[in-house]
């Protein structure tokens, strides 16, 4: 059965998703209540995989509560955690509840986490998890033995525009859809130039008719916010836009209207087919923001 | 070759506070070179524990000697006779984990203790500063990537290009490393190979590297 993001994306529409961050307890009450916020006004529910190393209830069984609350989860699945054996096994868990998007990732180091003694495992990276997600939507394990009952996932990864060395990125984005990626969502967007570039050479390069690229979006929380964010390796803050938020009167305000603002300005953007909304500890803004960009009705499928 | 750093001292203490008769094995070898387990900081360990005993007012005995090889059966036997000799009833080996497993081997009724953490296979990068290169995996991939080791200078050992958190040259991890993939990509370019990068690397086989203690035998090995 194809899922709701699949269907959206394959049907041309500019699609939208978002995230859900699963807690650091047993209690799934704050999982369902956001799902059942965005599963009206997003097609599909990331659920981040014990994202920055920190340990999270499982983005797997997080994703059933999304189900229950009729979303269309994307179960994010990194390799610092799990072997090959693992990591199969748990992409037939995944369709066996219902599961129908997986996105593959390495993961951030644990070093970054709250358990920075464990030990990564990174016996696959994430292009060669997709591969292998890939293998067994065909019918087949890594090891080559034949699955009889194939997961039939939709693949998805993400990419970082703003990661170095730039001239290689749209060129690992190819290997990741050459290695079975059907969807991708990129890092944060705030340096739309940069964007713009990176785009350019995924349009010029073929990979953008071969992939729905998603860009992602997260409503900035304050100007201190995005100072620290700045900072982040991989992460690129234009210092105008701090600016304007130092100098908004309602930060909270403010950093919803950036965020519209970057939706409406990336969809004109050539190769760009959707957004996907990062508004972790702020799920809340979510449907507003989908409404002022203009995104809202989401489409309807019989 | 075998790069190590001396453990703290107190450490060292508590592994032989029972014993008294104590040799301090120095190894001419990879650990000197690195200075964490030659002659001279043999003797200066020797030194710092007999002070150690003195202020806890113990008589302990605390020799030196430098064992050419510890990880050469030969020198080992060598060794084994003169402690039998003196009568030593612990061993400090300044020897990478190879060594005190060798002497611990031969001498099984001796408490043999490392005085070293080993640490990674390395060479020297500036004076007296010493760096990883080769992790041991048995599945060499060197002449894929320009003769930049993935999978020990990269963080998350990866196989197919830089992760999302390489950034101004550096991996994620710390300003200090290098991303090991920026490396990578240079150096191919440079060659005029950078069609290398397109290929999809698949999975590396880690039963080269995980199986248990690994042998490797030259054909007319084994001795009889």
């Amino acid at each position: 059965m194809t899922g709701r993001l699949q269907k959206v994306l394959e049907a041309g529409e500019f699609a939208v998703t978002a995230e859900i961050g699963p807690p650091k307890g047993a209690d799934p009450a704050g999982i369902r209540r956001h799902a059942a916020l965005l599963a009206p006004c997003t097609d599909a529910q990331n659920l981040t995989d014990n994202q920055t190393a920190v340990v999270r209830l499982s983005s797997l069984a997080a994703a059933v509560h999304v189900l229950g609350e009729g979303g269309d989860p994307v179960v994010q699945m990194t390799t610092r955690d799990r072997n090959r054996i693992a990591l199969q096994s748990d992409i037939l868990g995944a369709a066996s509840l219902g599961v129908r998007n997986l996105l593959c990732l390495t993961g951030d180091h644990p070093v970054f986490g709250n358990h920075p003694g464990s030990k990564g495992v990174f016996d696959l990276d994430s292009i060669q998890l997709l591969d292998v997600a890939r293998g067994m939507n065909e019918g087949r394990f890594q090891n080559g033995e034949e699955i009889k009952s194939p997961p039939g996932l939709f693949l998805g990864t993400t990419e970082n525009p703003y990661a170095e060395p730039f001239g290689y990125r749209a060129l690992r984005l190819r290997k990741k859809v050459a290695a079975g990626a059907r969807f991708v969502q990129t890092q944060v967007v705030y340096d739309l130039d940069t964007f713009r570039r990176f785009m350019a050479q995924t349009v010029e390069t073929g990979v953008a008719e071969r992939v729905h690229i998603l860009v992602g979006v997260t409503p900035p929380r304050s100007a201190r916010a995005l100072k620290f964010m700045a900072n982040i390796p991989g992460f690129s803050v234009p210092a105008e836009l701090i600016r304007r938020m130092e100098g908004a009167a309602d930060q909270k305000r403010e950093g919803v209207k950036i965020a519209t603002e970057i939706i409406r300005e990336v969809r004109t953007i050539p190769g760009v087919r959707g957004v996907h909304i990062m508004a972790i500890m702020a799920e809340d803004l979510v449907p507003g923001i989908v409404e002022e960009a203009g995104l809202y009705p989401r489409p309807r499928f019989e | 070759m075998i790069v190590a750093k001396g453990k703290p001292l107190s450490q060292v203490v508590d592994m032989v506070s029972d014993r008294e008769r104590i040799l301090v094995a120095a190894c001419a070898e990879c650990v000197t070179v690195c200075q964490a387990g030659g002659e001279k900081e043999a003797v200066s360990l020797a030194q710092a524990l007999r002070l150690w005993w003195k202020k806890a007012g113990v008589p302990w005995t605390v020799e030196t000697a430098t064992i050419q090889r510890q990880c050469e059966p030969e020198w080992v036997e060598e060794a084994a006779a003169m402690v039998e000799a003196k009568g030593y009833d612990a061993i400090i080996s300044m020897a990478c984990g190879v060594g005190v497993q060798f002497l611990a081997r031969r001498c099984p009724k001796l408490r043999v203790v490392p005085a070293l953490d080993t640490m990674f296979g390395g060479g020297t990068v500036a004076p007296a500063v010493w760096q990883e290169f080769c992790g041991f995996c048995g599945d060499c991939v060197l002449d894929k990537t320009a003769g930049v080791c993935p999978v020990v200078r990269c963080a998350k050992s990866l196989s197919n290009g830089p992760c999302g958190g390489s950034s101004g040259g550096h991996c994620e991890v710390s300003p200090d490393i290098p991303c090991a993939w920026v490396e990578i990509y240079e150096r191919l370019l440079l060659q005029g190979h950078g069609e290398d990068l397109e290929g999809i690397v698949p999975p590396k086989d880690w039963s080269k590297a995980s199986l248990g203690p690994r042998k490797v035998t030259k054909q007319g090995g084994g001795g009889r």
